[in-house]
């Protein structure tokens, strides 16, 4: 299984390794370094790379690798899954995943990552047990160990780990009993330049914060469940009763946990409640194109459309832009050629719109294409699929 | 040099990087910028600094530590940890033990040499704590020995397996088969002895073993398939359960040993015809007839045997199914390797969408599941057809996806909807991803060579392509032109000639090229332009780049060859030039054709065979997938991943010929599981979610396990092996033959019934009769896992729920297997009120429900999940005092009388005090309609539920049963309305009685309504399973795939109801019903259309 773990940032340096049977040595990394030249882009790095006495599999997060190094036939995506696994915990861990956050916790990060694998098979990979095991740095903590030299190791013993219910721990107290669910939807669509939807598909999440004294059993009932096409579930949520009932019956673990998540496929009933009216145009013989966009909002049944971020690729010809925007702020980055423009809300008395000039490369014949134009925007409130709307109760 | 850590203690070191394991490891924790503390070690504290640090040999990190300075005291700290360490493990208190502990794995999981800690971890550890009460001490004690790599340990390390291997928590047992493979590294000599610890952990029966130790097996002895034998169904029964980690493994190694042991279920596809009775039903009473059962089914035994799928195999596949919604994308695809290798076509379908979804997860799970899916799609390219858009490339996505998408697009691509992924591959053609773009380029010429239709419209859209500005996209078109054109160049002489007059503008050296070899393979398709475009080049040739050259050399060869009359002196010009070229290869290549083409004096032996060395006739690229025989390679695998066996991979054996003996899973009922004293026996671990599939025993329900931490009441269950679970079902068959339930005598002959009918079938069964009783394993403790859907299900005392079964029996022979399948609708998907204890459902009817479902391998369309109707409230528990009842209709038939629906009446007592005396009072009832009453239940204690079984002859009609529910004190009037579906049962026949009986049913019992199929209902098994929920009625095999036929008889009249669902691709469906009932029929047809287009 799992034989080491290196994690390497993006200008190449190692900054740490875990080894779980035998060392390694880091040189395996510099068939990993090679392949990482040769994508060029760091999302383009064949997650799994051959060597001649390993296979290193990595993914990228946060700006980091994480490399695994494996010896023998295990399926890829056990090994993927568990590095994202591993990158989920440090992210529960610490907030944030990155390097100098898991440089300024090593301890720590050695102790989770010794409790989550043993001689390379997954032991302890629920954040309940670990957290139980190994506790997370807190400021008062980390100046109570050092002060009083005790260690984030937890002086209980992990009773989780013999549960049932390993992902819940055992009396678990509070004084305010509360449970949160979100539901976010992610409307994910492909629109053609005329802009007539392609594909359009709602992928949503419930994550839910659960602080529930004692052992809850939940159940969560949809208005609507058979708009969910497909989901997948938290290992909590027992698949019997949805099968049957289309109900969510489930002992929560404590804290922030992902519930479900479902896709409704509703192809051609999904508005998209943005629209972008673009005029680009490069000319031939012209040094100067022109750039114009507006982002305005459609069928958004009178929610503020926010966070509104227009990314685009421009064509390598182009060498500045110079733009002014009705509002927000905007970047336009002359080595990735990337402009990004974060509009903020959007009135829809004033539309908001980005004009300007690019100066193209002198003699460059006109790109063939506009370029893509990425819109991110969220709307709170608003459930596209009409999905939730959900009650829950539960007994104890 | 540049990524190697700068610590100032590297430049002390000699040697560098590489220079040894110590090295690696010193520097690995200790990153810190060049000069200067590292900025987290103030944060340490100086234990933690100790056991950063590592044994004697690690100097270094020391130095880089604590500065520059001098040595500090090795010597001192060396004993001082000991001591520390030795102190804590030598402490009473528990946590200070386990801190230890970890300390010494963190040490010796970095590689550390831990040896000189050996004595005392062995002392205070191995001889102490492994006999520590604490459970946790234990398997901490056992980490912490099987981690140190010293070989002098390895007799303990073996004693201490052993040991635990026979633990009492199931923790420590885990913990064991962690070591196995620990212990196998350090010393292979020891395999013998650790197969047998394996084999001892593998009969382990909780869910918390079954992974670490499969995982031990595939790390020591794969190849040891018989051990695998006695614990399959287990495994498939826990696997549910299993963590997240464990499941994966498991599944891998049980589809390695399906295909070893089981029949390929493609070899006969017509599995309709078969009888999927099988030997499922062969239960517990088929043991006690063992021999003349046995010699029934050999009689029947045909010759040839048909396919007949192995109950095992049919468990296998069922209990996987719903790990395809498992959050863990590893998961998922390991069930979608199973099912791709093992499940017969038809039932392969189901993970497509679940491999689908994956696509939205990290772009490292979509790379993955792409090449999987890349691989499936040649093979079975229907399965994805349906979700074809998802497959469309996003801007946004990385390369390397894209082009595995493209690949997928195009291995999807067919006659109909090549239309639309062209259309695709058009908008693609402009993305500024130039590797992309090739790959589209490609992909497209893929499309042309596979789908005759297309090919023309391609070639003229890479034909314009030649005019793009860029010269990867040219370059790229030409080629695929190019071999597009060698697979039929007779038709394509325009193209030939178009691209003939691309020389003038295209300046892209590649392009113009290809083209001219194309001129010069095919000049006698062009014989006018061609010496006219070498004509042309001649006289532009020292303008031209180098690889130009070489083909229009190339071409006045081929032309000389053919039309020397009109080239002879073009072709000396050109060679003329070429000799004296700035380039040596193209002086050469002048030289060489000379020589070959031009007679010389010396005999011209080349010159006689210059044509048939220029212009052979030279095959057509092959244009394939290069994921084409991928699937040699278990999906999934890193092998399949990496098209190359990697070290490690465990071949996927071929199915074999002949199955082999079957029995070899079946287990013997060990003596204590027939105690009678349930009691005795608890469970330490019981699965969670036992209810959620496949394991729960009726006996654990029944259980009440005080130990049981788990705060659900119900889901109590257990690692009951199929073994135990049917022995389990062995006894309460004993308890009935001796009458102890004491309730019902109808009951009791209803049983004696259903055994009649299990026997019969078990004759009448293909298979062998060894694999009759083997069957009845599984089978019942499928059932009972059946039986435990309901998560609202309380503890019922054993007696208790045998008292509330209900008379059931299956009397209508001619329905039996279509009935049997629907019996499943037991839990309906309408919403149910979650008001705290409820219904208990533990009724023999829920027990067989789960026998047919395991019984229905051969007809894959009926497996689908029927949900009939769902659960009504008849009563609600406030208007009832605390008394709710609920209604089902249990698509059974009525023992008492055919012509009755059976509805299953379910109470439940939420008031404080006992109900007693419920009985059905005088009813009220139209004319036609009786009621079979069910008898007295003579009280219900607060809290608990019931369920009774009444008969209603609703007369054919859908007239209201209204009657009185009576308790002894209160009655309650209720009214039982039936859907028009549930008026009738299925009928069994074959499609040409279907169509003879058809025939006479037309005019007026005819009626026909046209519909349009939404998208979400048009595969096979969304139709089946809406028509069977709405109505009674037994799918009839049909020979067209687009047609769907059902038949039924109403209950009482006993009339054919005949449906027939004519769905066109498109979407546009008809839909008829013949019956002479006319009534009836017009309201199936309003139900059935309202239920397909919902």
């Amino acid at each position: 299984m799992i034989h080491s773990l290196f994690l390497i940032n993006s200008s190449g340096d190692i900054f740490l390794e875990k080894h779980w049977k035998s060392v390694v040595s880091r040189s395996v990394c510099d068939y990993f370094f090679e392949a990482q030249e040769r994508a060029t882009e760091a999302e383009n790095v064949p997650p799994v790379i051959p060597t001649p006495h390993h296979y290193l599999l990595s993914v990228y997060r946060h700006k980091i690798f994480f490399v695994a190094v494996i010896q023998t036939e295990v399926p890829p995506l056990f090994v993927i899954e568990f590095l994202h696994r591993v990158v989920d915990t440090f992210q529960d861990y610490f907030g944030v995943c990155s390097e100098p956050v898991i440089k300024d916790n090593v301890v720590v990060v050695y102790e989770v990552l010794e409790e989550m694998l043993d001689n390379g098979f997954p032991l302890a990979t629920e954040s309940n047990i670990l957290k139980e095991l190994i506790k997370p740095p807190t400021i008062l903590r980390t100046v109570v160990n050092t002060i009083t030299g005790s260690t984030n190791v937890g002086d209980q013993l992990p009773t989780g780990q013999l549960s049932v219910v390993p992902w819940r721990r055992t009396g678990v107290k509070y004084t305010n009993n509360e449970a949160y669910f979100d539901v976010i939807e992610e409307i994910d669509a492909i629109i053609d330049k005329s802009g007539s939807t392609i594909t359009a598909e709602i992928q949503g999440v419930i994550d839910a914060c659960v602080k529930l004294t004692g052992m809850p059993d939940l159940t969560l009932s949809f208005m609507n469940p058979r708009l969910l096409d497909d989901v997948s579930f938290h290992p909590c949520v027992r698949f019997k009763r949805w099968e049957s009932e289309r109900i969510l019956s489930f002992i929560p673990p404590d804290g922030n946990f992902r519930l479900l998540s479902y896709h409704v496929s509703a192809q051609n009933l999904v508005a998209i409640p943005v629209y972008v009216k673009h005029n680009i145009s490069f000319r031939d013989s012209s040094s100067l194109g022109r750039f114009e966009i507006t982002v305005g909002p459609k069928q958004t049944m009178g929610k503020t459309i926010e966070g509104v971020i227009v990314t685009s690729q421009m064509p390598k010809g182009v060498l500045n832009m110079s733009l002014t925007p009705s509002q927000g702020t905007h970047t336009f980055d002359p080595v990735t050629k990337m402009l990004s423009w974060d509009v903020g809300k959007i009135n829809p008395q004033k539309l908001p719109s980005l004009k300007g000039t690019m100066s193209l490369q002198a003699g460059a014949s006109k790109p063939d294409e506009n370029p893509t134009i990425n819109l991110h925007f969220k709307i709170q409130q608003l459930a596209i699929s009409g999905v939730p709307r959900s009650l829950h109760s539960k007994t104890f | 040099m540049q990524r190697f850590l700068q610590l100032p203690g590297a430049v002390v070191r000699p040697g560098g990087r590489g220079a040894g394991a110590a090295d690696q490891e010193a520097a690995s924790p200790v990153l810190a910028p060049e000069g200067g503390p590292p900025p987290w070690y103030q944060a340490l504290q100086p234990e933690e600094l100790r056991w950063l640090q590592a044994p004697e040999e690690d100097t270094i990190p020391e130095a880089s530590l604590e500065g520059p300075g001098p040595e500090p005291g090795q010597s001192q700290s060396q004993p001082l940890r000991h001591d520390d360490l030795k102190e804590m493990l030598d402490t009473n208190k528990d946590s200070l033990k386990l801190e230890a502990m970890k300390r010494i794995v963190a040490m010796i999981a970095r590689g550390k040499n831990a040896s000189d800690l050996f004595p005392a971890v062995v002392k205070n550890v191995a001889c102490k704590n492994i006999e520590d009460p604490n459970q946790l001490i234990r398997a901490s004690a056992l980490r912490v020995l099987s981690s140190i790599r010293v070989p002098i340990i390895v007799p303990i390390m073996m004693l201490a397996i052993k040991e635990a291997a026979s633990d009492m928590s199931p923790y420590v047992r885990k913990t064991a088969a962690h070591a196995i493979p620990k212990l196998y590294s350090l010393d292979s000599d020891q395999k013998d002895q650790l197969i047998e610890v394996i084999e001892k952990l593998l009969a382990d029966k909780t869910t918390l073993v079954a992974g670490s130790v499969v995982m031990a097996f595939e790390e020591v002895c794969p190849e040891r398939i018989d051990l695998i034998h006695k614990n399959y169904r287990k495994l498939c029964n826990l696997l549910i359960d299993v963590e997240e980690w464990g499941q994966v493994v498991i599944i891998s190694m049980l589809t390695r040993y399906a295909r070893t042991q089981f029949l390929s279920p493609t070899q006969n596809e017509s599995l309709l015809e078969e009888n999927p009775e099988k030997a499922f039903y062969g239960s517990e009473e088929d043991e006690a007839k063992g021999p003349g059962s046995e010699e029934a089914t050999t009689a029947a035994l045909p010759a040839r045997k048909p396919y007949v799928m192995d109950p095992d195999h049919r468990l296998l596949l069922r209990n996987t199914k719903p790990l395809l919604q498992s959050r863990s994308a590893a998961v998922v695809m390991a069930v979608a390797q199973l099912y791709f290798h093992l499940a017969p076509k038809a039932e392969v379908g189901v993970i497509a969408k679940a491999l689908v979804r994956l696509l939205r997860s990290h772009s490292e799970v979509q790379y993955v599941v792409l090449q999987n899916v890349a691989t499936m799609s040649i093979k079975r390219r229907g399965m994805f057809e349906p979700y074809l858009k998802s497959f469309y490339i996003r801007s946004t996505d990385p390369t390397q996806i894209k082009i595995l998408k493209l690949e997928v697009l195009t291995n999807l691509a067919n006659e109909t909807n090549i239309p639309t992924v062209l259309r695709e591959f058009q908008t693609y053609i402009r993305s500024m991803d130039k590797d992309f773009v090739a790959a589209t380029i490609q992909a497209i010429g893929r499309c042309a060579t596979n789908i005759g239709r297309v090919r023309d419209t391609c070639l003229n859209g890479l034909v314009q392509l030649l005019s793009n500005r860029d010269e990867l996209v040219v370059a790229e078109s030409v080629v695929v032109i190019k071999k597009l054109l060698q697979m039929q160049p007779a038709q394509h002489g325009e193209i030939i000639k178009h691209l003939a007059k691309l020389t003038d503008n295209i300046q892209v050296p590649m392009a113009r090229a290809s083209i001219l070899w194309l001129i010069g393979e095919y000049c006698e398709h062009v014989p006018k332009i061609a010496p006219d475009v070498l004509r042309k080049m001649a006289k532009s040739f020292t303008a031209e780049e180098d690889i130009v050259k070489l083909q229009v050399i190339n071409l006045a060869a081929k032309l000389y060859l053919t039309n020397s009359k009109q080239t002879k002196l073009l072709t000396q010009y050109v060679l003329s030039l070429a000799k004296y070229d700035q380039n040596y290869d193209i002086r050469d290549r002048a030289r060489f054709t000379r020589q070959l083409i031009v007679p010389s004096e010396q005999g011209g032996a080349l010159s006689r065979h210059a044509k048939k060395l220029f212009l052979a006739p030279k095959p057509a690229p092959v244009l394939e997938s290069s994921f084409k025989d991928r699937d040699h390679f278990q999906l999934g695998s890193l092998s399949h991943l990496l098209n190359a066996k990697a070290t490690g991979y465990q071949e996927l054996p071929d199915w074999p010929e002949e199955a082999p003996d079957p029995s070899v899973r079946n287990v013997e009922v060990p003596e204590w599981t027939k105690c009678s004293n349930r009691e005795k026996r608890k469970e330490k671990e019981k699965p969670f979610y036992s209810d959620s599939e496949g394991e729960s025993g009726p006996t654990e329900s029944a259980d009440s396990d005080p130990e049981s931490e788990s705060a659900s009441d119900s889901k109590s269950s257990s690692e009951s092996g199929s073994g135990e679970s049917s022995s389990e079902s062995d006894s309460e068959d004993q308890e009935e033959e001796k009458g102890k339930s004491s309730e019902s005598e109808q009951s009791e002959e209803e049983s004696g019934k259903r055994k009649m009918k299990k026997r019969k079938k078990v004759a009448e069964g293909q298979g062998e009769g060894s694999s009759s009783d083997e069957g009845s394993d599984s089978s019942s403790s499928s059932s009972e896992s059946e039986r435990t859907s309901d998560t609202e299900e309380e503890q019922v005392e054993p007696d208790s729920w045998r008292k509330k079964t209900p008379p059931s029996s299956k009397s209508a022979p001619v329905a039996k297997e279509i009935s049997l399948l629907d019996l499943e609708d037991f839990t309906p998907p309408s919403v149910q009120p979650v008001s705290p204890p409820t219904i208990v459902s533990t009724s023999l009817a829920t027990d067989l429900e789960g026998l047919t479902l395991t019984d229905s391998p051969l007809v894959p369309s009926l497996l689908s999940p029927v949900s009939g109707v769902g659960r009504q409230e008849l009563l609600h528990r406030v208007a009832g005092e605390g008394l709710a009842v609920d209604y089902t209709f249990s698509r059974q038939p009525f023992s008492g009388d055919p012509h009755m629906v059976s509805v299953h009446i379910h109470f439940s007592n939420s008031s404080e005090t006992p109900i007693k005396g419920l009985h059905v009072g005088t009813p009220k009832l139209p004319p036609g309609i009786s009621i079979q009453e069910f008898p007295e239940i003579e009280s219900l204690a607060p809290g608990e539920s019931a369920t009774a079984v009444m008969g209603i002859n609703f007369c054919d009609s859908t007239q209201v049963a209204n009657f009185q529910l009576c308790t002894q004190t209160r009655q309650f009037y209720v009214s039982i309305q039936p859907p028009v579906g549930e008026l009738m049962a299925p009928v069994f026949m074959s499609e040409n009685e279907f169509k003879k009986e058809q025939g006479k049913l037309t005019g007026m019992s005819e009626i026909t309504e046209k519909l349009t199929l939404p998208d979400t209902c048009r595969s096979d098994h969304i139709v089946v399973q809406k028509v069977t929920t709405v109505a009674n009625l037994g799918r009839v095999p049909c020979g067209t795939s687009d047609e769907y036929r059902f038949a039924g008889r109403t209950l009482t009249s006993g009339s054919l109801v005949l449906l027939t669902l004519d769905a066109r691709p498109t979407g546009a469906a008809q839909l008829t019903v013949n019956s002479e009932k006319m009534v009836i029929g017009t309201m199936l047809v309003k139900d059935v259309v309202q239920a397909l287009t919902q």
